[in-house]
């Protein structure tokens, strides 16, 4: 008997995981997909909210205002790199500058430090200057911030793991029965019995809880189409710009990324396939052309991928967490769309206290809240990483042309605890296959360090699970290998 | 710091052929680093033949043709380094290189040679949309699984865009037993040389279709099938004429693009048709004492003119080695008008130059009896008749220096297209 099952190794369900691991629990998590992160996790705007444009009193504004407070301690603690580089909406001439003023209005209500309305023009062409000739004025928000969605989350669940929370990949959860004062949490692989279930599902997070509780929840899938630019877009604008939401809609974000890259996104189309996460020329014709809105110059032509996310709306329009009236023992963490990602180690800390309390847990003596991330040779000396490869040869392999990844580091990702399994899972972890060229280059080699370091055979190497199988089999022979 | 004469950086085609040209130049203290585990570069995997018949009049595969130069530079001991990875050059030719025995090393170089060759543009470059399942692979990654590690990447295929590569794995695929269902190429024209579109498609009954492209790539996990369409002359997919194909694997043959990261930190000015350096006739950057060559420079489709062209960098950087810096007065530009899409070189200073200068060029469509003319200011000195030029071959007209030295006043060298 498990004390929790969380439904779902997203950044919700990681978070869950890793806070609840501050408590003796006998906690396991239960994942769809072949690795942690596959889902609306790993595509999204990869921003960390300051906050103001969440109605005030609900959940989402309180909990990305916590979870903006928490992400500098906890970025800190599991080694994932954040940066606060502050946000922009920009106020076009055809706009309604009352719009601005609201919107501020509201972030102060919301509580959320240091905003600031800037309409001198030359001042904000110096913090920013490639915004459009159209911007008048900008709502400046300075503790919004950009991060790693992939590393936020593998880190989350890395050190939920070190802290003794089972995970099982590749099992999705086909029902769950009420039991006396439990519940018999059923997937593809058998039928697990525990105290309480936390439902962290994401977009399919609606079937999850209708499967306990009369109170029916409907999510929408709502797709978010995406490019990403090369490196040397990187450095095109120094803060994360929205636009005001118009009669054309919300707008397409333009923001570096925390590893160097310009991001361009979202669209915003309610799907009913909640698998539909391609990509349509409708979609990526708009990212590409609302993105000038704000920002001027944008060089499209370094565009080295593009993706689309599906964000888990409900119709309620705020995070629904808790026990539903008829279902106790069972925890929502459902509709976590925007600002999901900032929120969730709020979210985290909020279930795990409601959680712990309900069974009355002790806390966990033992618990160890940092974890060391992939050691990233490109920050150390060369005097330092000379001493790296003298110890391990591997450290002085590139494998990864353009985004210099060493063997080392994918030998690393693949090895260490919930280590990546797939093309992807190496990706997600240490870029490799991340860059310009996509893959081309590096992904016969990570391919080869898969299969080495798993032990198993090529056609087994997936680029994500499933079956995403990369060869068939040896060429010029049969098809068993 | 350890200091090097010559710092080559890529021992693929060009790589090699310039060590061996500096080589018999004079210099002796030339170090090749090379980031694969042995030389020869993207030849090791073009296992085909049809490579050496400019430079050794008979047929080569790429291995064969790789090996002739392999031979040369350890005939002559030139020294190089493999799994090497160069990190970083900077304005002033030091050289920061990485691998496993020597770690992280610096050298400062005289002269640098730049041999980098060049990358496929991936699926994302193109904004094809659709889903992002396994089984998308650029034609030199699928080339590399089959012909490097042996493993079969797809059995039924579609293949986006026309160039040589692309071409090539059609009948690479074919033979290895895949069935390749259709090639599609946006443009009016194939990317590819004409003998390869003969003999890897037509000799296989592959069809290809011309202003077609992907519109959707469906699959979750693994591709199941593709949309093709028809493009209008600005080149948007034209609705109605759509059709699906069903295969597990879709390569991309869309465009090759010169590496030219390191070229870039070290403030090399590049050329932004060619994404290669500029250039001018002895094939030195904007930088003095660093030269390119090959790919990197401009991609070339026979791995012959690769040679040559390598061979001038090799020779002009060992010159620079020897005598330093000959500071050009007199140079022209070479200007790309009327259908020419670029040169290599840029510019010209008749009074430096060799005996003769070799422009190289490519056309930005398919031009039939048409003329390639040459402009010494405003006087025609070259009017050739070539029956067919199109942008997947490259074309190149020579400049004697005494001609060049001959005209008085000299501003500028015009290379252009002139329809009959």
């Amino acid at each position: 008997m498990y004390d929790v099952i969380i439904i779902g190794a997203g950044v919700t369900g990681c978070s869950i995981a890793r806070e609840l691991s501050r408590y003796k629990l006998k906690t396991l998590v239960l994942e769809k997909g072949e690795d942690v992160c596959t889902g609306t996790s790993k595509a999204n705007s990869a921003i960390v909210h300051a906050g103001y444009d969440a109605v005030p009193g609900t959940l989402k504004t309180k909990l990305n205002r916590r979870g903006n407070e928490m992400m500098g301690g906890v970025t800190d603690d599991l080694d994932v790199p954040f940066s606060r580089i502050g946000s922009f909406v920009v106020c076009l001439k055809n706009d309604d500058p009352k719009k601005l003023q609201a919107l501020y209005d509201r972030g102060v209500a919301n509580g959320i430090k240091g905003l600031e309305i800037i309409t001198d023009i030359n001042r904000l062409h110096e913090m920013e200057p490639n915004l459009s000739d159209d911007v008048v004025s900008a709502l400046y928000a300075p503790t919004a911030g950009i991060i790693c969605p992939f590393l936020l989350t593998i880190a989350m669940a890395e050190n939920a793991y070190t802290n003794g929370v089972e995970f099982r990949f590749d099992e999705e959860v086909s029902s769950i029965a009420k039991e006396n004062g439990s519940y018999a949490v059923t997937t593809g692989a058998g039928v697990y019995h525990t105290r309480t279930v936390v439902n962290a599902a994401g977009v399919y997070a609606d079937a999850i809880h209708n499967m306990v509780s009369a109170k029916k929840l409907h999510i929408t899938a709502r797709k978010g189409e995406y490019c990403l630019l090369d490196h040397t877009a990187g450095g095109h604008v120094k803060h994360t710009i929205f636009v005001l939401p118009n009669e054309f809609g919300k707008g397409i974000l333009v923001s570096p990324t925390i590893h160097g890259n310009l991001l361009l996104g979202p669209t915003a189309v309610d799907v009913d396939d909640k698998e539909a996460t391609n990509t349509t020329g409708a979609g990526l014709t708009e990212v590409n052309t609302k993105c000038f809105r704000g920002v001027k110059n944008i060089p499209t032509r370094e565009v080295i991928t593009s993706f689309a996310g599906l964000r888990a709306h409900e119709d309620g329009d705020d995070f629904i967490i808790g026990e539903p009236e008829d279902a106790a023992g069972f925890f929502d963490a459902a509709g976590i769309e925007s600002p999901g990602l900032t929120s969730a180690p709020a979210i985290g800390e909020m279930l795990a206290g409601e959680i712990a309390a309900k069974l009355r847990a002790e806390k966990n003596e033992n618990f160890n809240g940092k974890r060391r991330g992939i050691l990233d040779p490109k920050k150390l000396t060369l005097e330092e990483r000379n001493e790296l490869i003298r110890k391990n040869p591997a450290y002085g392999t590139i494998i990864c042309r353009c985004e210099s990844v060493t063997e080392g580091e994918i030998i690393d990702a693949i090895t260490r605890p919930l280590g990546a399994k797939s093309l992807d899972g190496v990706k997600r972890r240490v870029r490799a296959g991340m860059g310009r060229c996509q893959g081309g280059f590096c992904s016969p080699r990570v391919m080869d360090l898969l299969k080495k370091y798993r032990n198993v055979p090529m056609t087994d190497i997936t680029k994500s699970g499933g079956k995403s199988q990369i060869v068939f089999g040896y060429s010029k022979k049969s098809e068993e290998v | 710091m350890k200091n090097c004469d010559l710092v080559i950086i890529g021992g693929g085609p060009a790589g090699l052929a310039a060590a061996v040209s500096a080589y018999d130049a004079g210099i002796r203290d030339i170090l090749i680093l090379e980031r694969d585990n042995c030389l020869g570069g993207i030849l090791n995997q073009c296992i085909h033949n049809g490579f050496g018949l400019h430079t050794f009049k008979e047929e080569l595969t790429g291995p064969e043709y790789a090996d002739r130069f392999i031979r040369q530079v350890l005939e002559r001991k030139i020294e190089y380094r493999l799994s090497t990875m160069v990190m970083d050059i900077t304005p002033d030719k030091v050289v920061t290189a990485m691998n496993r025995e020597d770690g992280m090393f610096q050298l400062r170089a005289k002269a640098v040679i730049l041999a980098m060759g060049c990358r496929e543009r991936p699926r994302g470059a193109l904004n094809i949309p659709g889903f992002r399942p396994a089984g998308i692979f650029s034609a030199g990654t699928a080339q590399r699984l089959i012909n490097i590690e042996g493993y079969m990447p797809g059995r039924e295929v579609v293949i986006l865009g026309s160039g040589d590569i692309g071409l090539i794995m059609a009948r690479r695929m074919t033979l290895e037993g895949a069935k390749v269902k259709v090639v599609a190429e946006i443009m009016p024209y194939s990317g590819g040389l004409k003998r390869n579109i003969v003999q890897c498609l037509d000799d296989f009954g592959i069809p290809l279709k011309l202003s077609h492209t992907l519109v959707d790539i469906r699959g979750k996990e693994r591709v199941e099938g593709v949309t093709i369409a028809q493009v209008d002359e600005h080149m948007k997919p034209i609705p109605g004429t759509e059709e699906d194909y069903s295969c597990d694997t879709v390569l991309l043959s869309v465009g090759l693009l010169p590496e030219n990261e390191l070229s870039k930190s070290a403030g090399v000015a590049l050329n932004p048709v060619t994404r290669g350096a500029l250039v001018n006739d002895r094939l030195e950057t904007s930088i003095d004492g660093v030269f390119a060559c090959g790919n990197v420079l401009h991609v070339h489709d026979l791995v012959d003119y690769v040679s040559e062209e390598a061979a001038s960098a090799g020779r002009h950087a060992a010159e620079y080695i020897t005598r330093g810096e000959q500071k050009s007065e007199t140079a022209v530009p070479v200007k790309a008008v009327d259908g020419v899409r670029y040169t290599v070189p840029t510019t010209i200073d008749p009074a430096l130059c060799d005996d003769s200068v070799t422009v190289r060029f490519r056309v930005g469509k398919v031009f039939k009896d048409s003329y390639i003319s040459v402009y010494l200011n405003d006087e025609r000195i070259q009017h050739r008749r070539k029956q067919i030029m199109a942008p997947g071959e490259m074309e190149q007209v020579i400049l004697p220096k005494k001609t060049l030295l001959a005209k008085d006043g000299l501003k500028e060298i015009t290379v252009r297209i002139e329809e009959a």
